[in-house]
């Protein structure tokens, strides 16, 4: 038997999420089909008018991101605690901290990803130039990971909790409104030749802050799940 | 450790890990409190609760692969197999957990022990759910770790007999 450093021990973790979450290809699919879906239903309901849809689509395009990342949180410990694994990462003597934080960064590469992969598609049929959809995946990228990083202290509460996922939204959605403020805000303040530096950096700044102190919160949430 | 059904046989066994709270008292490892050296005790700690920590469409090679990661330890392939034989689950390895009946899904989870290199194994009701032979194998692979120096906490109904090895009995009352 080998003995496995940190590094590989965290390796191992992300790859057995990502492999679980591949052989159940309707959990990477549904929230990109339903971003797809949303931003589409934008133009439909406010009609064809093309000014009024280029000055709303970095709003409805990271909108949508953020509601559809969120449709996988729920998910992102309840099998696990269902069938006694979380226990048994709890117990690991591998920090439960580090553990959070591959299961958030497998979280943000199956739904977080995918969503800024696909945005370019969608900002085209609002009429985004190259250079707006460029800083949109651009804030998409460095956001939707602090999404993801956010979204596990809430998963990890509403644990074992009936109607979790209403409850999941509910505290949670408070929390996204700065990623969402400068990640639509830098489109828009490129757009009036303000620059978009100060945007990025804050996004940035709250991806750091939320690296740190993300898994601290949802360390000890899911103790005190596991009680 | 023995008692009826409700008296707090697991929630014990659940704050010796370390799991659930304590309300008073203090629990020690090697003479310090186990709260004040977290990541040093569970790294001797191997527990096995009720659920047995399988995940369903994950084979049962990876499983067992997972959970030996998560105490930083990689076995080959070649050495689940063997483990998986002993414990009656001989050529299961590249099935899915899905696909196993509930005996065998506790065999698998059970044979996490022989993989393990904790010195203290916590059991809760090691024993449900197995038959005949599996009693004995279970018993004798106890026997064994104890011999070697290891601990083992366990909470059973039934009366195992597992050689000359000196054991206790807690009986809890409510």
């Amino acid at each position: 038997m080998k003995k496995l450093g940190l590094g590989s021990v965290l390796l191992a973790m992300l790859r057995r999420e990502v492999s679980l979450a591949l052989r159940q290809k309707g959990e990477v699919l549904t929230p990109l089909v339903f971003f797809v879906v949303i931003a589409s239903l934008f133009p439909l309901g406010v009609g064809p008018e093309s000014a009024l849809l280029l000055r709303m689509a970095p709003g409805v395009l990271w909108v949508s991101a953020l509601l559809a990342a969120m449709l996988s949180l729920q998910r992102l410990f309840a099998t696990d605690y269902a069938d006694g694994s979380l226990e048994q990462m709890a117990l690991s003597s591998t920090p439960l901290g580090l553990l959070v934080l591959a299961k958030a960064l497998s979280h943000f590469l199956l739904s977080g990803l995918p969503l800024v992969l696909m945005a370019p598609v969608l900002g085209l049929q609002f009429g985004l130039d190259g250079r707006a959809l460029g800083i949109l995946m651009l804030t998409l990228l460095l956001g939707t990971p602090t999404l993801s990083l956010i979204g596990s202290i809430g998963a990890a509460l509403t644990l074992g909790v009936r109607g979790a996922g209403v409850l999941l939204s509910l505290l949670i959605l408070p929390l996204y409104i700065p990623v969402l403020i400068f990640g639509a805000g830098a489109v828009e303040a490129d757009a009036a030749g303000l620059g978009m530096g100060g945007h990025l950096s804050l996004l940035a700044a709250l991806l750091v802050l939320s690296i740190f102190f993300a898994p601290l919160a949802t360390t000890t949430a899911l103790r005190i799940s596991l009680e | 450790m023995a008692g009826a059904n409700g008296v707090g046989k697991t929630s014990l066994l659940r704050m010796v890990c370390g799991l659930a709270p304590i309300e008073s008292g203090e629990i020690f490892w090697n003479g310090t409190p186990i709260h004040a050296q977290a990541d040093a005790y569970r790294q001797d700690l191997c527990y096995l609760g009720h659920l047995n920590a399988l995940q369903e469409s994950m084979t049962v090679y990876e499983n067992l692969a997972f959970t030996a990661a998560l105490s930083g330890m990689a076995p080959d392939a070649a050495q689940t197999k063997a483990v998986l034989a002993q414990f009656g689950v001989a050529g299961r390895d590249r099935q899915l957990v899905r696909h196993l009946s509930q005996g065998q899904k506790r065999r698998v989870a059970l044979s996490r022990l022989a993989l393990s290199q904790a010195r203290l194994w916590v059991l809760d009701e090691p024993f449900v759910a197995m038959d005949e032979a599996g009693v004995r194998m279970l018993a004798d692979l106890i026997a064994a770790h104890l011999t070697q120096g290891g601990l083992a906490v366990l909470t059973s109904h039934q009366q195992v007999d597992i050689g000359a090895i000196p054991a206790q009995l807690l009986e809890l009352r409510a």
